[in-house]
């Protein structure tokens, strides 16, 4: 963690280098907030520091992420805690400071974007900056939509302009008034993928030029890996994982990030043996219910070395995407576990195929083949394969 | 025949009744329209209720609480020196409490319609509640603000109770049309009764279909799709 290093470096350092000096500012927030809905109660109960640039709140939807960048941008009041920008406190319950949403200087591009429709796209632009000479307002307005490449839209008024261009011009207007934080409520959601990456350049770019913290909620995982230099997995309220994309993503330590991340195939396990000379365990997966039949012996595989000993339980999350599958029984590989099996089912899923494959009577794995792999190892149901799983492909969860 | 002094009278009536509730009833309606306190329903309630009041009601009790005998009606005489009663002014503050409902309710109706997404963007960049106030939740209701301005103006163009009540019938003074047409029957004469029902009838239609044909082409309020 570098937050006690930035800590000591806000208010040190001259204002104007503030821009190229990335990891100056730091949004800390502390909040709890309890809301009554019809027949349930949900608490936000979150604490977390960001420093300069992006981090990214993942997480289902209604696991609290929109209610925490209310909470931050002032349109929620939290029951208690502690939020500041900087050495600027906006909310603190117990000294009871709550800066109007006016005054906090914290940028929100809303999910539905919230252009002012009786307003052009330039009028929505310079319509955060009010307190300055017109001529200026003029000028900076230009310069960002210029910097967006949305600058032949300005006179056009904001109902009538494309999703994409809204999408650029919702980032426009909040970023020209030059926040001291940004909160970023999945502003691409309604995008295509190349009108997407495009933005998300622009935005890094932008991004690499002022350097403050920028809370951005998202629901892609692409986003995530694109802009992600760290993420906060958020479920019913509260940080469940934190880490970067990869750490995160790649390698979930809770059951429900795993959900989230779309892996196709979880078991339940217990570790059979533990080798940490070689940085791996086996463990028994177990299927509900216990088969009448079974070909001998436990189904055992190999995965990486995590912390729990000899008959812990856990979860083995492994996608779809990451086994390979052979018409023959392969030797010579590096890969560590290779399960005989065969094909239960086939089914094809636009552009892939999802094969199901029973392995020794027991176990079922869903495998992602492309329609050529399909057709050049003639799949057919009741075929007999084997399944080649490395063993980092095998993600362990706690239980 | 017609009774132009009348006319003018009302029209003049109408307008001053509608500028005053357009300046008086946009805070209300604001308050109406975002306030959360538990105990709003009494006050819309108080507000609502002169569309289902008998005016002679209503106009007994301006002309109680604007009397010699009440603190209001004191600090009126100490004013001007006379009471409210049978002046354009009684008229006035009679009118505008009995078309109150007619402004105050469109302008709610039209402000909470306002996206609320779209006050919080204000908000979010740097814009007063004043300010957000005039720049967006004003232009996004302007239909809403058209239509009670009208309504509050065609409503006071027709009043008949209030006014008799604490205007009386003083010629140029407090006679309004319908006081004129009302008359004119007492004394049998149809033709003039009929004359001036025919003009206030075909102002307040014109009135009304201006009002509706500029609203048509407003912006529909709501955020851009």
């Amino acid at each position: 963690m570098t937050e006690t290093r930035t800590v000591e470096v806000v208010g040190t350092r001259p204002l104007a280098s503030r821009a190229h000096a990335a990891g100056d500012i730091l949004l800390s927030a502390q909040v709890s907030k309890r809301l009554a809905g019809p027949g349930q109660e949900f608490v936000l109960d979150i604490e977390f520091q960001a420093a300069a640039g992006f981090t990214i709140l993942f997480g289902a939807s209604g696991a609290g992420k929109t209610t925490l960048l209310d909470c931050v941008a002032g349109l929620t009041q939290p029951d208690g805690g502690r939020i500041a920008v900087g050495a600027r406190v906006l909310f603190e319950s117990v000294r009871q400071i709550d800066i109007p949403t006016a005054h906090r200087r914290v940028g929100y591009v809303f999910q539905d974007l919230a252009l002012f429709p009786h307003l052009t796209v330039e009028q929505n632009v310079q319509y955060g900056l009010a307190h300055l000479a017109q001529t200026e307002r003029h000028e900076r307005a230009a310069a960002i939509l210029q910097a967006f490449r949305i600058g032949d839209l300005a006179r056009r008024s904001a109902r009538e302009i494309s999703g994409g261009e809204r999408q650029r011009v919702a980032l426009a207007r909040t970023l020209v008034t030059d926040p001291s934080a940004l909160l970023l409520d999945e502003p691409l959601a309604a995008l295509d993928a190349p009108s997407k990456a495009k933005i998300i350049d622009d935005l890094r770019e932008w991004n690499r030029l002022h350097g403050i913290p920028i809370l951005y909620v998202t629901h892609s995982r692409e986003e995530v890996f694109a802009l992600g230099e760290r993420v906060l997995v958020l479920d019913a309220g509260r940080i469940v994982a934190h880490g970067t994309p990869h750490e995160v993503l790649r390698a979930p330590q809770v059951e429900t990030v795993a959900q989230l991340a779309g892996f196709e195939n979880i078991f339940d396990a217990v570790v059979e043996a533990v080798r940490p000379e070689r940085g791996t365990m086996t463990c028994r997966l177990i299927q509900h219910p216990v088969p009448a039949y079974g070909s001998g012996g436990p189904f055992l595989i190999e995965t990486p070395l995590v912390r729990g000993g000899v008959g812990s339980a856990m979860r083995v999350g492994i996608r779809a995407g990451d086994i390979l599958l052979a018409t023959v029984a392969p030797t010579g590989l590096s890969a560590r576990n290779v399960l005989p099996g065969q094909i239960a089912s086939l089914e094809q899923r636009d552009v892939i195929v999802a094969a199901r494959v029973k392995c020794r009577g027991e176990v079922e794995m869903e495998v992602h083949l492309t329609l050529a792999a399909r057709d050049s190892l003639q799949l057919a149901l009741g075929k007999e394969v084997w399944l080649v799983i490395k063993t980092h492909s095998c993600h362990l969860m706690q239980k | 025949m017609i009774d132009w002094q009348a006319f003018w009278l009302t029209v003049q009536l109408a307008v001053v009744v509608s500028a005053i509730l357009l300046v008086v009833g946009l805070p209300v309606a604001y308050w109406i329209a975002f306030s959360r306190w538990r105990w709003k329903f009494l006050v819309e309630t108080v507000v609502a209720l002169p569309i289902v009041l008998p005016p002679t009601v209503l106009g007994f009790y301006v002309l109680v609480a604007l009397g010699p005998h009440s603190p209001l009606g004191r600090w009126w005489i100490s004013l001007t020196g006379h009471t409210p009663a049978f002046t354009f002014s009684g008229l006035v503050i009679g009118s505008i409490l009995y078309s109150l409902p007619f402004a105050v309710q469109p302008f709610a109706a039209s402000f909470a319609g306002v996206d609320r997404k779209l006050i919080a963007a204000s908000a979010t960049l740097g814009a007063s509640p004043l300010r957000t106030f005039f720049r967006v939740i004003v232009p996004l209701s302007l239909p809403g603000l058209v239509t009670g301005a009208a309504l509050s103006f065609a409503h006071t163009m027709g009043e008949f109770g209030v006014v008799l009540m604490v205007g009386g019938n003083i010629p140029g003074v407090t006679r309004t049309v319908s006081i004129d047409i009302y008359d004119r029957v007492q004394v049998s004469d149809y033709a003039g009764a009929n004359a001036t029902a025919l003009v206030l009838l075909v102002f307040c239609f014109a009135v009304l279909a201006l009002v509706y044909s500029v609203n048509r082409k407003a912006w529909p309020a709501g955020p851009a799709k």
